[in-house]
């Protein structure tokens, strides 16, 4: 990597100086610098270590599969990954090894040996005449300058000629050093507690990465991972309160090991506190480690905060997540699709499922979430405002039919105020990550979803409505032409209820010539939204409403708001709208246990690399030398100096150090001297063609 | 080897190792230590051990502030002032910040951003008029300029942090807490760093270039509170409540402030190299600062940007190491500063060990400016990950 070197070590050339030569050199050091950059591009653009279904929907199954043999769902994971890092580790090693030598020979040698020629070749150098001039005085103000600026000094009789050599900062060498060995020590420090050893495992076959979804205890045993098996690990469980485990999973790839604790962790309480506005504002487990052999009968008990991890026996336990652990919930399902609307009980418990059938099909109720609060953003607000408005406790679950597809629903407790209206809201998607759509029930009097019920089932009830139909105040004068307007009004709420307007506009478009489609279909349009007012009003007068004024102003929204839901119902796709009624909340903590080996061999060269890396960028190694020569009765001194960085600043020193010299030497022919303090150069490696020593840099 | 006439050349010429305080040396310190055991005074009960560790931490880097460079006396101690103004205003009562006049139009947080704002553009114009003008007086007022908005700046973030106690105690935090919040820093910090190399270097040509990255951010900041409301105080979500947060984020920003200023130092230069080429004697080359210069100052940026940001992303896997159970997770967050720290390494060693310059480095240390932002922006963005509570 320096010329010196490479003229050197050519005539042993052999196939380990060549390898060593690439290795340590700098073009590799930089190449590897870039690529491993580049690299670590890739896992932060693609999300890592997500459920494999995703990927597959996300990439389809061909590139999916080119990814995966790639590793790109675990990128730093991967082989390759950790093969260019292992390079650069290698790559710095090597450097080291080269350079170590030279640095230290650097740091202990004084360099007496220079020619005067190398001298008036820096860029930093002076020379002076002094007549009559004794050479030891000279020297003597030359070696009790060099030392007022902190310099070391040896000098050497070279009989026509004296040379004081000098130097400072030679531990500016040592920064090198240990920033450079800092890089390799925490390189090793971190493939020590990376998955190497897991790796490892799985490529002598005495693991296997369990892909099914078991209980902890049915787990095979090559699956799981005994206490101290790997040396690092990092691993979840999520326990519900007054639950206890003593193992944690670790996810790999698409699946998961088992890793066995040498004690049990008890979850007593989780808790989440929160701040005035909603937002939360700490989780706390209450735990109990479980522990016969080092505790004996009496557990240890503490609390595991965000930022205030557990440590047992070298086990770190980390609050990591939270979630549901089993919170037992009471529901109504009201039916959607039939003549009934009379609620059914259901009680189920979060993470089960419940077999349901019904005239669609058998479905399978999957419970899969409640929360407490639901702190969002204000539905009117502007993007940005940053208003939130808590919607109380939800329910999530999934509808999945015989064939397995499912719907994702979304249900609120408590009804929430829109526009001055309230309304029971249910979200509704038929895949995970889209948006929710949203039905809005609107509430009656009663504060119940009931009314919308009644009057979605009583639009279903075909002989309901045509004995509403067939009622005086309603009928026209002709009993013919009655009777085929009954029918196309019931027509049309058949179509309405199976499709929304757009279903009756559909229907216009195949039975109405194209030069009338659009009047007919304002005509349709009409007479359906009167008809969906007779059964409205009639919903209204059968609960007891009066309406023989006509009907209020709440009414007619309630009219307009359940429009709108009927109108979302056939998209909504469930046979029933499941109301949360109560619930017991029964909470789960996420813990994360992690075991890292190599911690404090990084912390190590977490230290060295910051010293080393200060020691390099603010001090220098300088040296400066002073040739003296008798010369016809007079001295001639010759001064000169580098350093290997902060050249502008050594320009300041030499400077400063050159008028001292001035003013002690006296009177004097100054000789070909360069002004000094304008120079102001760049920090390039400044050669040295030194006789017997080589460069370093 | 003249061993005897060294020995006794040791006796005469000592080296003196460290300048003699001067009286005003002595008095800063003593001054300085004086506010910070005032300040540990007042607040003791919100400190917890590591946080007065922090702050004799920070006293102690104060104080060698000053002594290493002499403006920074007169600017901390009129931040100081104006802070401790608005604290008196305040009282325990944050409503005031409505009715003070002095609160309302000067020392709120909101108010003081406002300035630091107005002034921070109105600097880079003076700084631009000065370079083509050729005006010395333009020129120092635009210094001027830019002392004054830093020190809105600074007060209005340390008047911040008092606002956030004053609406609730369990929300008060140091105001370096989301993406608004840090771009002022970042402000503040990049500004502090020029006026350093201006001072050092003697020349305000460069003062435009880092103007304008500042006058960047302000722009940003402006859009941020305006359409995005992103100016309230929030308060702090579990995973950042911790001591780590004060001295991680700052020095992540003395990096991305070194490494900004480093960039528009590199624009600069490919400007003047360019004019140099095309019309060697026309204006760019008479105002533009010399190339070595650039050069010097670039690659010193770059050196400081480098060291603060190891020292921030050694800073961030202890955090980490104490909050997320391991000291490195390939967060993204955390991947895209190896990436940025590995392309100034890369940057550093072409320089110091193959001794490239010019147009390559200048381009690259442009191209570095876009890599850190992404880190600092682009993955609150568009990426997730453990860091993302700093959203837009
Ligand atoms: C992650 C890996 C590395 C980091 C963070 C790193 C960091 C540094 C830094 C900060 C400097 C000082 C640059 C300056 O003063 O401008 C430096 C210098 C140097 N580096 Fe590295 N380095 C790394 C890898 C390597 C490798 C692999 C090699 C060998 C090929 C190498 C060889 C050198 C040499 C020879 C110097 C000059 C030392 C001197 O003259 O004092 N570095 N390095």
């Amino acid at each position: 990597m320096n010329e010196a070197t490479a003229r050197e070590s050519f005539s042993r050339r052999t196939l380990g100086w060549v390898l060593l030569e690439f290795l340590g050199s700098m073009n590799l050091a930089i190449t590897l610098l870039v690529v491993i950059a580049i690299a670590s591009v890739i896992g932060t653009v693609l999300q890592q270590n997500q459920p494999y279904p995703d990927y597959v929907l996300k990439f389809g199954p061909f590139w999916f599969e080119v990814f995966r043999q790639l590793g790109l769902y675990d990128v730093y994971g991967t082989g390759w990954f950790i093969g260019i890092l292992s390079f650069l580790i290698l790559s710095t090693s090597v450097c080291l090894y080269r350079q170590v030598p030279n640095m230290l020979r650097e740091m202990i040698r004084f360099r007496t040996q220079v020619q005067l020629r190398s001298l008036r070749g820096f860029h930093q150098h002076s020379e002076w005449l002094l007549p009559g001039r004794d050479l030891s005085a000279v020297l003597t103000a030359a070696a009790g300058v060099f030392r007022i600026h902190g310099y070391r000094c040896r000098s050497q009789d070279y009989g026509d000629h004296w040379i004081v050599a000098a130097m400072k900062g030679r531990y500016n060498r040592l920064g090198y050093l240990f920033a450079h060995a800092a890089v390799v020590v925490i390189g090793i420090g971190g493939l020590l507690d990376g998955n190497l050893w897991l790796k490892l495992k799985e490529w002598r076959g005495e693991v296997a990465v369990e892909t099914r979804d078991l209980a902890a205890r049915d787990v095979p045993p090559v699956s799981r991972l005994k206490p101290g098996a790997v040396p690092a690990f990092r691993g979840n469980v999520m326990l519900p309160e007054g639950t206890a485990a003593n193992f944690v999973f670790l996810r790999l790839r698409d699946g998961y090991l088992l890793q066995e604790l040498p004690f049990a962790i008890e979850l007593q309480e989780f808790r989440v506190e929160y701040y005035d506005t909603g937002q939360p504002k700490s989780f706390v487990s209450q735990v109990r480690i479980h522990d016969q052999e080092h505790l004996g009968d009496r557990p240890l008990e503490a609390t595991i905060q965000v930022n205030h991890p557990l440590v047992y026996r070298g086990y770190a336990i980390y609050q990591s997540d939270f979630g549901d652990g089993g919170s037992k919930l009471e529901l109504q399902a009201w039916p959607l699709s039939g003549i009934r609307w009379e609620p059914a009980e259901v009680k189920g418990e979060v993470g089960s499922a419940l077999g349901l059938t019904g005239s669609s099909g058998s479905l399978r109720l999957e419970l899969d979430e409640f929360r407490l609060f639901n702190l969002l953003p204000e539905p009117d607000a502007r993007p940005g405002d940053r208003k939130f408005r808590n919607f109380g406790p939800s329910v999530g679950f999934k509808l999945r039919d015989a064939a397995g597809e499912a719907r994702e629903y979304l249900n609120y407790l408590m009804p929430a105020q829109l526009e001055g209206r309230w309304f029971y809201i249910s979200g509704v998607r038929s895949r995970p990550g889209d948006a929710f759509s949203y039905l809005h029930i609107p509430v009656d009097a009663k504060n119940s979803p009931e009314r919308f019920l009644k009057f979605n089932a009583r639009l279903h009830d075909e002989s309901w409505l045509r004995s509403l139909l067939g009622r005086p105040t309603l009928a026209a004068e002709n009993p013919d032409l009655r009777h085929d307007f009954d029918l196309v009004r019931l027509n049309l709420v058949g179509l309405f209820i199976q499709g929304g307007f757009a279903a009756v506009s559909e229907r216009a478009k195949t039975v109405v010539p194209a030069d009338r489609l659009q009047e007919a279909t304002m005509l349709y349009l009409n007479i359906l939204r009167d008809t969906l007012a007779s059964v409205f009003v009639e919903v209204l007068r059968e609960e007891g409403v009066n309406v023989e004024q006509g009907i209020g102003e709440r009414e007619d929204a309630f009219f307009s708001d359940a429009v709108s839901a009927l109108e979302m119902l056939p998209v909504y796709g469930a046979p029933f709208y499941l109301q949360p009624t109560g619930f017991q909340q029964v909470e789960a903590s996420g813990l994360q246990v992690a075991r890292s080996g190599g911690t404090g061999v990084v912390y190590v060269g977490f230290f060295f690399l910051i010293t080393g890396i200060f020691i390099m960028f603010y001090t220098s190694h300088r040296r400066l030398w002073a040739w003296l020569l008798i010369e016809d009765g007079a001295t001639r001194l010759v001064l000169a100096g580098t350093g290997n960085r902060r050249q502008t600043e050594f320009a300041h020193e030499f400077a400063g150090l050159r008028m001292d010299l001035t003013r002690r030497l006296g009177p004097s022919e100054p000789v070909a001297t360069v002004p000094v303090a304008e120079v102001s150069l760049p920090d390039a490696p400044v050669a040295m063609p030194v006789a017997g020593s080589r460069s370093t840099t | 080897m003249a061993v005897t006439r060294e020995a006794m050349l040791e006796q005469w010429d000592r080296p003196s190792r460290w300048r003699r305080p001067t009286v005003w040396d002595v008095l800063w310190g003593l001054l300085a230590a004086a506010g910070s055991i005032y300040l540990y005074w007042l607040y003791r009960s919100y400190m917890d051990g590591y946080e007065v560790a922090i702050q004799i931490g920070s006293t102690l880097a104060l104080i060698a502030w000053g002594w290493y460079w002499k403006p920074a006396r007169p600017f901390a101690l009129a931040v100081a002032l104006l802070a401790a103004m608005a604290l008196w205003r305040y009282g325990a009562d944050f409503e005031l910040r409505r009715s003070d006049f002095l609160l309302k139009y000067f020392l709120e947080s909101q108010a003081a951003f406002m300035w630091m704002s107005s002034l921070y553009v109105l600097a880079t114009v003076a700084y631009f008029a000065a370079l083509f003008g050729r005006s010395e007086f333009v020129g120092k007022t635009a210094t001027a300029l830019t002392w004054c908005a830093t020190a809105m700046g600074l007060t209005g973030l340390l008047v911040r942090w008092r606002e956030s106690y004053l609406l609730g105690t369990d929300i008060g935090h140091i105001p370096v807490s989301n993406l608004y919040e840090v771009f002022i820093l970042f402000a503040v910090i990049t500004a502090l760093l020029y006026l350093f190399y201006e001072d050092r270097h003697r020349t305000r040509a460069m003062g435009g270039f880092a103007l304008l990255v500042i006058s960047g951010a302000v722009g940003f900041l402006l859009w941020y509170a305006f359409e995005r409301q992103a100016h309230h105080i929030q308060p702090l979500i579990p995973a950042l409540q911790s001591y780590w947060m004060k001295i991680h984020v700052p020095a992540n920003f003395v990096g991305y402030g070194a490494f900004a200023l480093a960039a528009m130092l590199g624009v600069a230069y490919l400007l003047r190299l360019g004019a140099e080429t095309r019309r060697p004697d026309g204006l760019l080359v008479r105002v533009l600062p010399p190339l070595e210069l650039l050069d010097e100052v670039m690659y010193k940026a770059i050196a400081l940007g480098f060291a603060a940001f190891t020292v921030a992303t050694i800073l961030g896997a202890l955090w980490a190491a104490e909050a997320w159970g391991g000291y490195w997770s390939w967060d993204p967050k955390e991947t895209w500063a190896l990436i940025v720290w590995l392309n100034y390494a890369a940057w550093l060693h072409l320089r110091l060990t193959k001794g490239w310059r010019g147009a390559p480095m200048a381009w690259w240390a442009v191209v570095g400016l876009v890599v850190t932002l992404f880190a600092f922006l682009g993955v609150n963005m568009f990426l997730s990950g453990l860091h993302s509570y700093g959203s837009l």
